[in-house]
Order: structure tokens, then sequence, then C-alpha cells
């Protein structure tokens, strides 16, 4: 394999997994709560934005990653709680309008606080430099982005098919009702799912700060690729999604080398191309 | 029905009088809102009335837009104005009709969605379309033999092109073919059961939708002198839609209530601060929590006035 195609296959692989830590929670909010949940984008960016505050503060780059999605729980846990909760018995509309404000909410408080202009979280001393790999010179931040990227698909499946709390939201996404039925406190785990997966989006911000920098619309920029990861994988699956993850960040990532002025349209019509074929998407269930 | 036409007709009279006692500025900010009002009406059409929540509908704005805009630079005149974009959104909606009415529910508005980003980036990085900066320079057409250049023609142009659209809209509503779409809104099993072939039903709402959006588009195009790819960005649809939320949904006077409340509080509170975004979200996220129905439903209840 050319050194540089091969490059470019590393590049599309981090790229996916961060859309993997991303996508996971909103196909996993949608499954469970019927949420289309367009304010995941800013957890991503509260996330990033947090970070920088953790290492600004402390200087520790890990201490953020630790640090800074928990923070971001606990601010999707609050809207779960205080704005969501109200509009279960309601149609899918008003959630997703109400995410849709939500957007604004959050892009205008962190522009309040952090400023409008681009930052970006340095690169952790460790992975600071490049390695050289059968001719191709990564970053080796890549690679521990694509390393941490698998082991979080690992530790999600084990976590998800493995234990009990795992069984609780499969089921939850399977029937929310019947589980409800069957004696599961579902508005307890309802709540825990959406600070699950907002933790998990506001992680990838941080994860991402590094190569991506940070800019207040950036959470309403990632979504879209996010959402069509989702569509591609399947809503609600988790194998879906990580699959999903790793086909558009290649399809981007390739786009952008061999169709520079076109690379924008190569997610679309990848995802054109799935539906046609499989319209519930790559591992979703047939749809009714 | 007689205070409908009522109000019908004062609300006409107010828009027409309005730049007499009005500076430019208040004038301009109406003309958005006949603008987006009636770009909002379609879209109530489509969500209010066949039950199709779509959230790509800015794709038919775009392509109106785009399609007044290359065609009125080369030959200005009312048939590039209207018709020419008002035949490509149709043909634009009918293709993404054709794929996305195969789903509903969320399915829907994510494929409607997807659909719409679709073309904005093909606007964004095709040279031809003005890549990032859009189409510029674009001049109104004569109408009638009088150049619609001044802030009064142009006014009154498009206070009939609108109105002749919300006419056309409404009546559609209450035509055989819109009960068959509430139908198909209230229990779309039944309306297949008893025969209807409710794709095709779903579709032509689809069409006449992205029809009427598309002639919005090319009246911002007139209205602005340019276009950018952001007609195309899928916030453009999310304001829609919440345009024809808090105007009240399928009550098609709503939607330019709530084109009026967006822009009005747009242009308002930009003016007072610059965390005007926070205030605008805000207030979305109260309204869908406390205020369902929408400015028409809360007066409906209040009021006591009937559907």
């Amino acid at each position: 394999m050319p050194a540089d195609l091969f490059a470019q296959v590393l590049n599309g692989l981090a790229y996916g997994f961060l859309l993997f830590l991303l996508s996971v929670g909103l196909t996993l909010i949608f499954g469970m709560l019927d949420v289309v949940n367009l304010a995941h984008g800013s957890y991503y960016m509260l996330g990033a934005y947090a970070g920088l505050t953790v290492i600004a503060v402390a200087g520790n780059f890990w201490l953020a990653l630790l640090v800074a999605p928990l923070a971001v729980a606990v601010v999707g846990a609050a809207v779960e709680r205080s704005c969501l909760r109200p509009l279960y018995r309601r149609g899918p509309l008003d959630q997703v309008l109400l995410t849709f404000g939500l957007i604004y909410v959050f892009e205008d408080l962190v522009k309040g606080i952090w400023g409008g202009r681009i930052r970006s979280i340095p690169t952790p001393d460790l992975f600071a430099s490049s390695v050289n790999l059968w001719g191709a010179v990564i970053p080796s931040y890549r690679l521990f982005v694509i390393a941490f990227g698998l082991a979080m698909a690992v530790a999600l499946w084990l976590l998800i098919e493995r234990t009990r709390l795992g069984a609780i939201i499969r089921a939850g996404v399977f029937d929310a009702e019947m589980s409800a039925g069957m004696g599961i406190n579902v508005s307890r785990v309802f709540t825990l799912v959406f600070a699950f997966g907002a933790g998990l989006a506001g992680l990838s911000g941080v994860i991402a700060g590094p190569i991506q920098s940070a800019y207040p619309p950036m959470g309403a920029s990632i979504l879209i690729p996010a959402l069509i990861v989702v569509v591609v994988g399947g809503l609600g699956s988790l194998k879906g999604s990580l699959a999903g993850s790793l086909v558009i960040g290649q399809a981007e990532t390739f786009g952008k080398v061999w169709l520079p002025g076109a690379s924008m349209v190569i997610i679309y019509v990848v995802m054109a191309l799935i539906l046609l074929f499989r319209p519930q998407g790559l591992f979703g269930r047939a749809l009714k | 029905m007689r205070v409908r036409v009522a109000l019908f007709v004062l609300a006409v009279a107010a828009v027409a009088a309005f730049p007499l006692g009005a500076g430019p500025y208040p004038v301009k900010l109406l003309q958005e809102i006949l603008i987006f009002g009636i770009f909002a009406l379609s879209l109530d059409l489509l969500m209010g009335y066949a039950g199709m929540v779509s959230f790509g509908h800015s794709a038919f704005f775009g392509i109106g837009a785009y399609t007044a805009a290359l065609t009125l630079v080369k030959w200005p005149g009312l048939t590039t104005a209207l018709l020419v974009p008002a035949a490509a959104a149709a043909v634009g909606a009918l293709v993404i009709g054709f794929f996305s009415i195969r789903v509903s529910g969320v399915y829907f508005i994510m494929l409607t969605l997807a659909f719409s980003q679709m073309f904005h980036a093909v606007a964004f990085q095709n040279s031809f379309l003005g890549a990032e900066d859009g189409l510029v320079g674009v001049p109104r057409p004569d109408v009638l033999g009088l150049s619609i250049g001044t802030l009064g023609r142009f006014h009154a142009y498009l206070l009939v092109i609108v109105g002749l659209l919300a006419l056309f809209v409404w009546r559609v509503t209450r035509s055989p073919f819109g009960h068959v779409l509430r139908g198909i809104h209230e229990n779309e099993a039944r309306m297949q059961a008893v025969g209807y072939p409710v794709g095709r039903y779903k579709l032509a709402a689809f069409v006449l939708a992205g029809t009427v959006a598309g002639v919005a588009g090319a009246l911002y195009t007139q209205f602005q002198g340019s276009v950018s790819p952001d007609a195309f960005l899928w916030t453009t649809s999310g304001q829609a839609l919440l345009m024809v939320i808090i105007g009240g949904t399928g009550t098609l006077g709503g939607a330019f209530l709530g084109a009026a409340a967006f822009i009005l509080l747009q242009s308002l509170v930009s003016s007072y601060t610059e965390r005007w975004m926070l205030i605008l979200g805000l207030t979305f996220v109260l309204l869908v929590l406390f205020a369902p129905g929408g400015i028409v439903g809360t007066l409906r209840g209040r009021v006591g006035l009937r559907a």
C-alpha cells in the first residue's frame, strides 16, 4: 500500500472513531428515549471548551479528558430532567424543536463565557510527536485516538451486552413501555442514558480538540455527520453506529483527497446509496 | 368564516398601507416577514395538514433562490423571477420526495435533513454557484413594464404574490385533496384501507409545498439582490419549523404570525444585546414547553375562537 494512502486510511479511522464516540450517544438516546437530540453537537462543543478550561487551570490534558465529560454529563442530566421529561408524551417534533432551540442557547453561552474566536487544545506531550509507519509519517496523537476509540468501542460493547445495566438499556431500546411494566425504573434509566450520551459527546469534544480546534459553531457543524452516521448505521444500534462511523470517516477523508471540489457531497452520496438498498440502515431493525 | 375573511382583508390592507407610515427599515422587516411567512406557510401545509414533518424544507427555498439568481441575471422577467424557480423547486421536491416518503416520522425528518444538506454542500463548493459567497448583483424583474426597484413598488409586488400564494394554499387545504391529506394525517392505515393511493397523495403534498417554498426562495433572492449557501442550510429549515410552531401548526395564518414573531424578536433583541441567540433559543425552549399550540392555539384557547 502506498504510504500516503495508508496515512489517509489512518486519518479516516481517527475521524471515524471520533464520530463513533459522538454518534453512540445519539443512537442510544434515540433508541431509548425516542428523541432526536439535535443539541448533541452542543455537548461535543461544551466538552471541548470545558476541556480547555481544565487544561488552563490544571495544565493536564488527561485530567481534562476525565473531568470535562463528567461536567457535560451533569449538564445533560439537567437538560433531560428539566426540558425533555415534560415532552415524552408529546410527538417527536416538540423534542426536535426543543433541542434545536438548545443549540442556540448553548452556542451563545459558550460565546459569552469563552469568546467567539477559534481556540486549540494543545496536543498532550506524550503524543506530540509523529511516528514513521511503513514510510508514512503519522502524528502519534491520531494513533492514540484510534486506539482510544477502539478501547471505548469494546468497553461499550461489554457494558451493553454483558452487564445488568446494559440489559436494562437494551430492553429499554427495544420497548421502553414494556420494561417499565416489568418493574424497571425507566425514568431513571432515561436520565442515565441521556447523561451518558452527553458525556460521551463531551469526551469526543476533548479528543477532537487537538485535531480540529474549538470554535462555537463546531457543535452545529459536527451534528450533521453524526446524524448521517446514525442513519447509515441504523437508528438505535451500537454496531451500526460503529460501522457507520468508520464508513463515513473513510468516505469524508478520501473525498477530501480525491475530489476536493465535491468532498462535502460524498458522505451524502454514500448515505443515499446505503439507504437505497437498506432503508433501515446497515444494522437497523426493519422498518414497519 | 366571515371573521376569517375580515381578518384576511384587514391584514392585507394593513400590510399594504404600512409603507405609507413607516420608515424603510420597518418596511424591509415586514417584507422579510412576508417572504418567510409564505415559506413557513408551505411547510405548514406539509406538516400541519399532511402530517409530514420535514427538516429539509430549505432545499426548495434554496433551489428557488439559486434558480432565480441564475436566470434573472441572464433574462430578467416575471417568468424567470417566479415560474422557472417554482418549476425547479417542484422537480427537486419530486426527486427528494420520491425517496423520502418511503419512510415516516423520525426517519423522514433525518432523510429530508440530509438531502437539504447535500444541496448546501453542492452550493458551497461549486464555483458556478459562487461557492461560499453565493451569487450577488441579481436584478429585479420589471412587472407590467414598471421597474420594482423602489421599496414601495417591491412591497406591492411582494404583497400581491404572497397574497395569491396564501389564498392558493388556503384553497388547497379546503379542497377534497386537502381533506384527504388530513385523513392521512389522522390515520394513514385507514386511508390506505379505504382505497386512497396514500403514497401518491403524500408525494403531491410534498411537491406542492416544495414549489411554494421555491417561490419564497426566489422572492428572497429578489429582496436581497443576492443569495448565499445559507439558504440551503439546515438551520433555515429549523427556523421555518420554529415559525410554524410558534404561530401554531395547521393554522396557515399562524405561519405569518410565527415568522413575524421570529424576525421581530431577532431584530429587537439583537439591537439591545449581543446575546440575542441565547434569548431567542430560550424563548423557543419555553414556547415548546409551555405553549405547544403556538400563538394561534393559545389565542383560540383564550378567546374561544373555533378552528
